[in-house]
């Protein structure tokens, strides 16, 4: 029994009827993560000792003949925007380098109350800002696919750890893309839930109106089994929705007769890769054997997708972040060192620069030296668009678009019941390709950022190689709390081909 | 420094006030900690009130409820959707770098609050431009001892819930201004929306004040009015302190009018502290640009609707405020306005107090005397509050009946009440171990006989048409029975001589 071959159900299943104990299990992966992450920087922490005494007393229940939770066993990597109580929560930024939160994320708890093993917290772009995990203060993230290549972001890690089979399961988060994306660089599977399925509590806050959690991992069964587990309502999370968590995995098994599946022509205009447009062509056709209908659906205002997304997100980053101003927590500039610049942290304090106070001073000087240069352009981007003056032509004028974007999914779903498309317009690009263009970087989530500004849920799952080997993504929206479908649809595909149980070669 | 008063004064001073009232709730608006005053610093926190990285506010409905109770005593209308807004701003005491408040759309608006003297000097209806609901920030505390110049900041302020009571600037000058911060205070403790402890801070006040001036116009015309800079006064830690700021502020325009005829619009709005020992405000530093709080709705909140039911539902549960109260007193028990303010200005329970008496007694004016007379000055010289008043209303109105009965009059009747007071024993038993007890007539015609045969001078006189001597005989009827009536005393003495 090699733990690393099994899917997350089956290892679950092996773990209950004892055929690998959870210390085999995790042993085994974080053997894995020993051999492989060195080249592929998918974890910021791992927590060895943690994780094998977690599995070891789960092992110890299950020999007693005590209950044991629907996770018993499975290890889960977790990214770093997610509060742990046992391990520093970094954000992948030097101002929470040494930050260790005094509570659990909602959806951690929820995690270990399940008997998950929480093996470590995976390294992303700085506090989910980026498309590449570039980002990273403190490692870039390298696609196991190919090590030049970038794993895409904001949830680089989490993809790489799991495409790399150094975790079975990881949780990402998404405000534009950074779950689907990733996973369809890194050749896996990642949800998107509709807005309000998983509790936002503890999740360190980029976009609160965009943010979601959601499972990376290598299927759509998987993801199902997760999704038992982190949904569900949360009376501290005010934006959680009221409903009953479905059966994700029981309704894997209903039938998808007469699927209406929408294509969207613009998907394919200018801008798409040839060999990413091959395989989501083949994709439909594969749904299209299976039986679904093939629909053209128009969304009018998808093409404001971007300008929109890059007005709302920096506008609500740039209110989260104020927080981290070295007052109470996080880093704080040395006091009375002078305003020179350091070289290799990336900040430039300019020479001579006066401050209406020390108070002033410690502000603007803790801040240019914890936050990186992405995470300043956006809260640069949005301090000026809520500014007075301008409030109306950005951030209102934006907030309108939004609700047209969110306007256009409902009609299209009153033709369909989901849509399809690439995730991604290219297959994983070189790192430091676009490091230097952010307007190209932020082209990457041109086909995710709609679902986030209309608040649905949006699957990724492989559906294809380039040439050179790399994997293409394609991705399935649904209307609000469509999740059963989006997970049955890509399991149904998934049981049709096996492009998701290819992996890369990446010896020990 | 002196006020001229209105009438006298060459200029009308305009008066604005923004209240900022903590409501009296066991938890904090966004979280579960408590709003106790006093602890031990940073000891009522938690990662939401903290602004830790991922933390989430979770709106306290019971807050919500205590504002709209006070909205809707402001005569205030009710939005039926209301949503809530972050003002950015950086501060220490501030951890999340923006506050949670309401912006564009605050919950109530266009109201009014009536202030009237009793005495008759001024009647003014206030506007109230809004209420909104907010949370505190926390305390920064400057210790400059040492030549250290820290700051120490305390967070179990931080989340507490807020109302900001907005006014139109009617107010016309700073003796209104105090009397209407009293009406204020009085309604939001009657509707038990906050303790407006000032020295806990659960009340503060800053004003706007200007002045108006009217100038002569061309040959003796009606000429425009002037009217001077908007000054905001700020640091005032009484109703006390809020009169003496503005009236000093109206002093001070109208000399600063004088020497530099400086009118409103040429200068950035101006904020003033109020030194409370110097007696004085002082400019406070200002900076060129006016601060821009980039409000925006907060997306970690949903919107709140409020239904007219629920609307209804506070109306009713709400008793009636003062004002109401004032009037319903004087009808009801035909007191005086003046007696009714004395009485409602005390409180909730002490006018449910007086209407107990006031039902036993079966009539209001003379419970009324005795309230004011005894049961009020009693108690400001004891201290405390009427709930722990030692004496019940049954007994005063025992003490009451039996004066009325005619049993014994009204200043022995004070001594009975003084001495059920400090006794603590019921009115009858004080009553007979004062040796009172009723005469009867039989012996009080007895000793009256007795009194006129002593004294043949007395019945002469009343013969002679001069009844008041009547009244010498009263003192001498009560040395020989102190229980005796005195107007039964002479009355039966006048009959006695009329039958002679």
């Amino acid at each position: 029994m090699q733990p690393l071959d099994l899917s997350a159900v089956d290892l679950v299943a092996a773990v209950r009827q004892g055929d690998v104990s959870a210390v085999q299990c995790t042993e085994a992966f974080l053997k894995r993560i020993e051999q492989v992450d060195g080249r592929v920087n998918a974890f910021l922490k791992v927590d060895r000792e943690g994780a094998l005494a977690r599995a070891a007393a789960i092992d110890a229940r299950r020999k007693a003949g005590g209950p044991l939770g629907p996770l018993a066993g499975l290890p889960v990597a977790v990214k770093d925007v997610l509060c742990t109580a046992d391990m520093p929560t970094t954000c992948a930024s030097r101002m929470l380098e040494n930050f260790l939160p005094p509570y659990d994320a909602e959806v951690v708890r929820r995690l270990r109350a399940a008997d998950a093993v929480i093996v470590g917290k995976t390294n992303m772009d700085e506090f989910a800002m980026g498309g590449s995990n570039e980002n990273s203060a403190f490692a870039t993230v390298h696609n196991p696919w190919d090590l030049t290549r970038a794993p895409g972001g904001s949830s680089g890690g989490s993809a790489a750890c799991v495409a790399a089979d150094m975790a079975p399961v990881a949780i990402g988060s998404d405000t534009g893309g950074s779950i689907r994306q990733p996973a369809a660089l890194c050749g896996i599977t990642g949800l998107k839930p509709t807005y309000g399925t998983v509790s936002r509590r503890g999740l360190i806050a980029f976009a609160s109106s965009l943010d979601q959690i959601g499972p990376m991992a290598r299927s759509a069964a998987d993801c199902a089994l997760v999704m038992e587990t982190i949904a569900g309502h949360d009376a501290g999370d005010s934006t959680s929705l009221p409903h009953a968590v479905p059966r994700y995995t029981e309704l894997l098994e209903q039938p998808l007769t007469g699927l209406r599946i929408g294509r969207v022509a613009a998907h394919f205009a200018e801008g798409l890769d040839p060999e990413v447009a091959r395989g989501v062509e083949e994709a439909f056709a594969a749904f299209k054997a299976a039986g679904a209908t093939i629909h053209e659906v128009e969304l009018p205002h998808a093409k404001y997708g971007i300008p929109t997304y890059y007005l709302i997100a920096p506008c609500e980053a740039s209110s989260n972040l104020a927080r981290y101003d070295g007052a109470h927590y996080g880093h704080r500039a040395e006091p009375g060192k002078g305003h020179r610049a350091e070289p290799g942290k990336g900040h430039r304090a300019e020479p001579g620069t006066t401050f209406d106070s020390p108070l002033a001073e410690m502000y603007c000087r803790s801040r240019a030296e914890g936050f990186g240069p992405e995470v300043k352009r956006r809260i640069m981007l949005g301090t000026y668009a809520l500014s007075a003056g301008y409030y109306d032509a950005y951030y209102a004028k934006a907030l309108r678009v939004r609700r047209l974007i969110r306007q256009d999914y409902l009609d299209a779903f009153q033709q369909v019941d989901l849509i399809g498309g690439p995730t991604s317009a290219t297959a994983a690009f070189a790192l430091g390709e676009k490091s230097n263009d952010p307007l190209a970087m932020y082209l990457v989530d041109m086909y995710t950022v709609t679902a986030n500004l209309a608040g649905i849920g949006g699957i990724s799952f492989p559906c294809g190689f380039t040439k050179a080997g790399l994997p293409i993504g394609f991705q399935l929206q649904g209307p609000a709390l469509a999740e059963p479908l989006l997970l049955r649809a890509a399991d149904r595909y998934q049981r049709l081909t096996d492009w998701h149980l290819r992996r890369p070669k990446l010896p020990a | 420094m002196t006020t001229p008063t209105a009438t006298a004064a060459p200029y009308t001073t305009i008066i604005g006030l923004e209240v900022h009232v903590q409501l009296q709730t066991r938890t904090k608006l966004f979280c579960g900690c408590s709003t106790r005053f006093g602890g031990p610093p940073n000891t009522q926190v938690c990662p939401t009130c903290l602004g830790l990285p991922g933390s989430l506010p979770v709106m306290n409905r019971h807050a919500f409820d205590l504002a709209v109770r006070a909205a809707l005593a402001l005569d205030c209308t009710i939005a039926p959707f209301t949503k809530w807004d972050r003002k950015n701003y950086f501060y220490p005491d501030l951890p999340k770098g923006y506050q949670i408040s309401q912006y564009d759309l605050p919950f109530s608006s266009n109201g009014q609050l009536e202030v009237v003297d009793p005495k008759g000097a001024f009647a003014r209806n206030v506007g109230i431009i809004r209420v909104h609901l907010e949370e505190d920030a926390g305390k920064s505390m400057h210790d400059e001892a040492a030549g250290t110049a820290d700051t120490r900041i305390d967070l179990n302020r931080a989340g507490t819930p807020l109302c900001e009571i907005v006014t139109q600037p009617d107010l016309r000058s700073p003796q209104e201004a105090r009397a209407w911060l009293n009406e204020l205070k009085l309604l939001l403790v009657y509707l038990g929306v906050s303790d407006c402890n000032m020295q806990e801070g659960s009340l503060r006040v800053d004003a706007n004040v200007n002045l108006h001036i009217p100038l002569a116009g061309e040959g003796g015309a009606e000429g425009r009015v002037a009217k001077t800079p908007i000054v905001e006064i700020k640091n005032m830690n009484s109703f006390r302190s809020v009169e003496r700021a503005l009236a000093y502020e109206a002093a001070r325009q109208w000399e600063e009018w004088q020497a530099t005829k400086a009118e409103l619009g040429t200068t950035p709005k101006q904020t003033r502290g109020w030194d409370d020992p110097a007696g004085v405000t002082r400019a406070q530093r200002h900076k060129e640009e006016s601060s821009d709080y980039r409000y925006f709705p907060d997306p970690d909140l949903v919107p709140v609707t409020v239904t007219a039911a629920e609307v209804a539902a506070a109306r009713a549960a709400m008793g009636d405020p003062p004002t109401v109260l004032r009037k319903a007193l004087e009808a009801k028990w035909k007191i005086s306005a003046y007696d009714a303010d004395v009485l409602v200005n005390q409180g909730r329970d002490l006018v449910a107090w007086f209407e107990e008496l006031a039902t036993l007694v079966g009539e209001g004016k003379v419970a009324s005397n005795w309230m004011q007379q005894d049961v009020l000055r009693t108690l400001n010289e004891r201290g405390g509050t009427i709930g722990e008043f030692p004496v019940t209303p049954a007994a005063v109105a025992d003490i009451i009946g039996r004066v009325q009965k005619g049993d014994f009059d009204t200043s022995r009747g004070r001594e009975i009440f003084a001495a059920v007071l400090a006794s603590g024993r019921p009115v009858a038993d004080v009553v007979a171990g004062m040796g009172i007890a009723a005469v009867s007539d039989d012996d009080l015609v007895a000793l009256c006989r007795e009194l006129l045969a002593a004294n043949p001078k007395v019945v002469a006189d009343v013969r002679g048409g001069k009844e008041q001597a009547a009244a010498g005989l009263i003192g001498q009827a009560k040395k020989k029975n102190p229980n005796v009536n005195p107007a039964k005393v002479r009355q039966i003495c006048l009959d006695l001589i009329k039958g002679m």
